[in-house]
Formats: C-alpha cells, sequence, structure tokens
C-alpha cells in the first residue's frame, strides 16, 4: 500500500534514503542539495537508520570517502549541486573506473560565473563524461522513484558503475507537492542487500583498488568501463519493469508524450517537461499536432531508441539548460542531432538554449517553440539551428 | 488543463512568505488537493523580497513556471509596496490581501492604479492579540483561505490544529495562541 504524502524533491530523496538505510553517507552542504544530508542527520539522529554519517570537509572529500566506502563494500552514496560537483570531477572518473556501485543525489543548480544558486544543468551535463550513469527526474515523485531504482542499477554485476540522480534545483527540490511513497518494507525487499562480488573488507580475497594503470593497461580498463556501460540499458529497463510491479508507475529511457501522431516535437530534460506537456494539451485542444519527449536515462544516451521514437515527426526541437560553446548549441542538441544522423531522419532539428541560472520557462515559452516548428515545417528548413530561448537580446 | 488556483506571496526574507506558501500547501493537501507550493530565491539575505507560489487543484499539476497570472496575491510586507508591482497580471476578478494597520484608501495610491479588490489584514494586530507575539504568516494564511475558499472553513481549522499539535508537540502552549490568530483572522477578513 502506497502513502499519500506532499513533500518536496529534496524531502522526497531524504525519505528514500532513510527507505534504503544505506552503509556510509558522507556530507558537504551546499544549496539547493543542503536538505538531503541535512533531512538525513535528523534520521541518523533518531536512531531511525544506522547509516555511518560523516562529515567532511568538502566536496572532494565527501566523494573520495563514499569511493573508499565503497571500495570497502559498504553501500554508499553522497549529494551536492552545481560548485560541490564541480569539485568532485577528479574523484568521479575514480569512482566510475573503480568500477564502484555508488550513488550521487544531484540537485542541479548553475555553475559560477555569475554566481548564481538556481537551476540549470551545467553542473551535470559538466561530468557527462565521467562514466557515471545519469537519471534525470521531472518532479519530487520521479527524484524519489528513481533514487529507489537507482542502487538496483548501480550494483548489478553486469554494470557496477556509479550512478547519479538529477533533479531540479529549487523548482523541484524546493517545491512541495503531492507524492506517493512506497511501505518499508517494499523499498527495502526492492533495494535488497547488497552484497559485493570483490571489496577491501574481503580477508579472502586481498585486492588493491586505484592502481596504476600504464599504457599497457589503461585502454583495456576503460574499454572494459565502456563495455560495462553497454550493459545499462537493459538493466534499467528490467529494473523499471520491477519498480512498475511494485508502484504501477513505469520508467524506461525516456517519456514519450502524445507522441504516436505527433509531426513537431519537443525533446528536453527535467522540470521543464511538465511545463511542456500542459502546453502540448493546450495546442491539442485547437488541433495541432505536437508530442514531447523527456529524458530520463541521459548517460548511457538512448540514441536508437530516441531516433526510433522521433520516426514520424517532421521537425524537432531540442532544449538544453546548459550551454556548450561549440557555436552550434548544448549537449543534448548535439546527442539528440547525432542520433538523428545516425538514423538517416529526414527530420528537421533545433535546438534551444533555456533556463539558465533559473531563467524561467513557462507553457507560452513551449508555445512559441512549437510555433517555431510549424514555421520549420512550412519552410521546409530549420533555419539557425541554435537558438535561445527567453533571454533578452 | 484543469482548473487551478494560483496564488502569489510577496514578502522579505525572514518574514515566513515560503513557510506561508508550504503551510497553505500542506493544509490543502490535508483536504484531498492537489497542491504546489515553492519559493522563489533570489540573492539569499533576511530582508530581501522573496515571492512564494501555491497552486491548488483538483487534477495533478505537471507546470514547474512560475505564477504570473495569480487569482489571489498576498503581501505579507507593506513597504514592498514601494518597489514591486504586486498586483502584476492580475486576474480580472482577483484579490489582493494587505498586511497592513492602513486603510484600503491610504494604500491604493501605491498600486499602479490598481482599481480590483483589496482587502487588509492587521496581522500584526490579530498575531500580538492572539499569540503576544509577531507572526504575520498565521493569520494572513487564514485570510487568503478564506478569499480563496479552497476549503471548508470549519475542516480548514480542524486540519491547522493538528498541523499545530503535530509542529509545536514540545511547546503545546502555543497552540491555541495560533489557533486564536486563525479565528480572529478569519472574523477580520471579509
Amino acid at each position: 500500500m502506497a502513502t499519500k504524502d506532499r513533500l518536496s524533491g529534496n524531502e522526497a530523496v531524504a525519505f528514500a534514503l532513510k527507505q534504503i538505510n544505506p552503509d556510509v553517507f558522507p556530507a558537504f552542504p551546499i544549496t539547493p542539495s543542503t536538505e538531503i544530508p541535512q533531512n538525513f542527520a535528523t534520521y541518523v539522529s533518531n536512531g531511525e537508520v544506522d547509516t555511518e554519517f560523516i562529515t567532511v570537509e568538502s566536496e572532494h572529500s565527501s566523494m573520495s570517502a563514499a569511493i573508499a566506502a565503497s571500495a570497502a563494500g559498504a553501500r554508499a552514496l553522497t549529494a551536492t549541486s552545481s560548485c560541490g560537483l564541480a569539485y568532485m570531477f577528479e574523484p568521479l572518473y575514480i569512482a566510475s573506473s573503480d568500477r564502484l556501485p555508488l550513488l550521487l543525489a544531484v540537485v542541479n543548480r548553475a555553475l559560477t560565473g555569475p554566481i548564481n544558486i538556481n537551476c540549470d544543468h551545467s553542473d551535470s551535463m559538466g561530468v557527462r563524461e565521467s562514466g557515471w550513469i545519469q537519471l534525470y527526474a521531472e518532479n519530487n515523485q520521479e527524484a524519489y522513484d528513481n533514487l529507489v531504482q537507482a542502487y538496483r542499477i548501480s550494483e548489478n554485476p553486469a554494470v557496477r558503475l556509479p550512478i547519479m540522480v538529477c533533479q531540479d534545483g529549487f523548482i523541484t527540490s524546493h517545491a512541495v507537492q503531492n507524492i506517493e511513497l512506497l511501505e518499508d518494507e517494499a523499498v527495502k525487499n526492492f533495494v535488497g542487500e547488497y552484497e559485493p562480488e570483490h571489496y577491501l573488507l574481503n580477508r579472502d580475497e586481498v585486492m588493491a583498488i586505484g592502481s596504476y594503470g600504464v599504457s599497457d593497461y589503461y585502454m583495456e580498463a576503460k574499454r572494459a568501463q565502456a563495455e560495462a556501460m553497454l550493459n545499462v540499458p537493459s538493466v534499467v529497463l528490467e529494473v523499471g519493469k520491477d519498480f512498475e510491479a511494485i508502484s504501477g508507475r513505469s520508467y524506461g529511457f525516456f517519456e514519450e508524450y502524445k507522441m504516436e501522431d505527433a509531426d513537431r516535437a519537443v525533446v528536453v530534460i527535467g522540470s521543464a517537461a511538465g511545463t511542456g506537456k500542459d502546453a502540448v494539451d493546450m495546442l491539442r485542444e485547437s488541433g495541432e499536432k505536437v508530442g514531447l519527449i523527456k529524458v530520463r536515462m541521459y548517460r548511457p544516451f538512448p540514441a536508437e531508441a530516441l531516433a526510433g521514437a522521433l520516426k514520424g515527426v517532421k521537425a524537432v526541437a531540442v532544449l538544453d539548460r546548459a550551454e556548450s560553446y561549440t557555436n552550434c548549441g548544448g549537449p543534448l542538441g548535439a546527442d539528440v542531432m547525432a542520433a538523428l544522423f545516425r538514423a538517416r531522419s529526414q527530420a528537421l532539428a533545433v535546438n534551444y538554449i533555456y533556463g539558465l541560472g533559473g531563467r524561467d520557462i513557462t507553457v507560452k515559452d513551449f508555445a512559441k517553440v512549437y510555433e517555431d516548428l510549424a514555421e520549420v515545417v512550412r519552410n521546409d528548413s530549420a533555419g539557425d539551428t541554435y537558438r535561445y530561448l527567453g533571454v533578452r537580446e | 488543463m484543469s482548473r487551478t488556483t494560483e496564488i502569489r506571496w510577496h514578502g522579505r526574507g525572514g518574514q515566513g512568505a515560503k513557510t506561508a506558501a508550504l503551510l497553505l500547501a500542506d493544509v490543502a493537501f490535508k483536504t484531498g488537493k492537489e497542491v504546489q507550493g515553492f519559493p522563489e530565491y533570489g540573492p539569499e539575505r533576511m530582508g530581501a523580497p522573496i515571492t512564494a507560489y501555491n497552486r491548488i487543484s483538483d487534477e495533478k499539476i505537471r507546470t514547474h513556471s512560475n505564477i504570473y497570472e495569480p487569482e489571489y496575491v498576498v503581501v505579507v510586507d507593506e513597504t514592498l509596496l514601494e518597489s514591486i508591482d504586486v498586483t502584476a497580471g492580475l486576474k480580472e476578478g482577483g484579490c489582493v490581501l494587505v498586511n497592513s494597520n492602513k486603510p484600503a484608501e491610504e494604500l491604493r495610491p501605491l498600486m499602479n492604479g490598481y482599481e480590483g479588490d483589496l482587502k487588509v489584514l492587521d496581522a500584526r494586530k490579530v498575531s500580538l492579540a492572539a499569540l503576544g507575539k509577531y507572526f504575520p504568516n498565521t493569520p494572513l494564511l487564514a485570510g487568503v483561505v478564506k478569499l480563496a475558499g479552497v476549503m471548508d472553513e470549519e475542516v480548514f481549522l480542524r486540519e491547522m490544529r493538528e498541523s499545530f499539535e503535530h509542529k509545536f508537540a514540545r511547546k503545546p502552549e502555543v497552540v491555541e495562541g495560533n489557533m486564536r490568530a486563525l479565528e480572529m483572522a478569519l472574523k477580520e477578513v471579509h
């Protein structure tokens, strides 16, 4: 039996963590993710979990301590945002190359310059090539659900890779909204006990982790890492299926909203997708064939499946909440366009940068994007493929 | 799209506009509604203007944008009237609730020619009389619940009592004061 509640995204993540009761949580606070360790610390002091909660002196240390705990054989995690994630840049690569199951709860926030506490995806997009799995959430419910599924994906023996579970800073992390929570027992059974295969505290199998990789071995190690990433999609689907059985909520690589007969589509990540769905409904009322795809699993990137889902569209707009300074768009745009190219798609594609540093995106903004796409279709030309949405020029 | 009541709160950091929005979301949730309560932060400092929002609906809420065309606006600090256009985008037939001890006629000239519905609640007076302390949140919450008519007053009071009893489990003596503040405010706002 599920419980109906109302929680902010941060509260939902902390609550999921309480239900999971992980072994080790090294923490260093940063807005807007601070409430996750803060609320969890309350669970620790109330004796509701028996997690080893370690207050460290920086994000480099929180990630390093989580890595060490995972290497020792513990179920570990930490949480961060923005510059905190940037400060973890080095150890993130260590976690993935050491093939350590590990969870990082990311609350997306703009990277500094100018300093800003609000949402964009520049932080997690900046580490998209670190070898971590990345899942993104539209709302508090998805942040909770993704978190409950995360360890099952990360710890799968065919995967053994660290996972980031991301949600939008303030927009979902600080917004209280209705949510359905699973029973403690259901979460516990779903996540299961962690039984690491190889770990440092196993006295029967003496081993080293994090040793030097000479040129004669380094590339094979990286290839093995890529191989593990190739195994992720099927595991994500399998875990999603099991999760649907206990929750009634289904999860795959992405969500298709009214795509069956759509001739124009938006591809987007995170909370903006909810706003976009309202725009789709509004435009559908006046007979416009529009749809939306919300990417949940961004790393690995579901290129083939996504191109398949976009097969019937004439024009597609990819919305990026991060710049990449390629002079031709953002990271999601590049990935989607490459996917379309590989699939020999004839769809006309444009890429918008939106929502930087917490700039709001509204139903009207989405309506404008669909209107722009109608013009693209009319002109049979994508026109400028690198655009900005909601900026003063 | 479903019928959704949208409320915008204007306050200053530290005055509890965010808390009030979260309390409203909380009590509306308890009456079976779909809710959203969220703050919009500028620079993090005491006294800086902050905005908070509520959406209350019978159907699932998906939009995550701020609210630009609210039906109700609550102004926690009347000094904001001089610097912020609090009625911006207010829907026709909407209403503004201002926390002030001045009559509406004195406030209206500060409101960019706004001619719509304006209610004034002296939350300081209510709070001091009921609680002996100045917490404008509680009276303003009751005020906007009454104006927006999003829930039955009796249900509202019952749910709020439960919330206060939970929130102030270690200070049960303040429960009655807070309840008094709600009841007084419900009477003051017409």
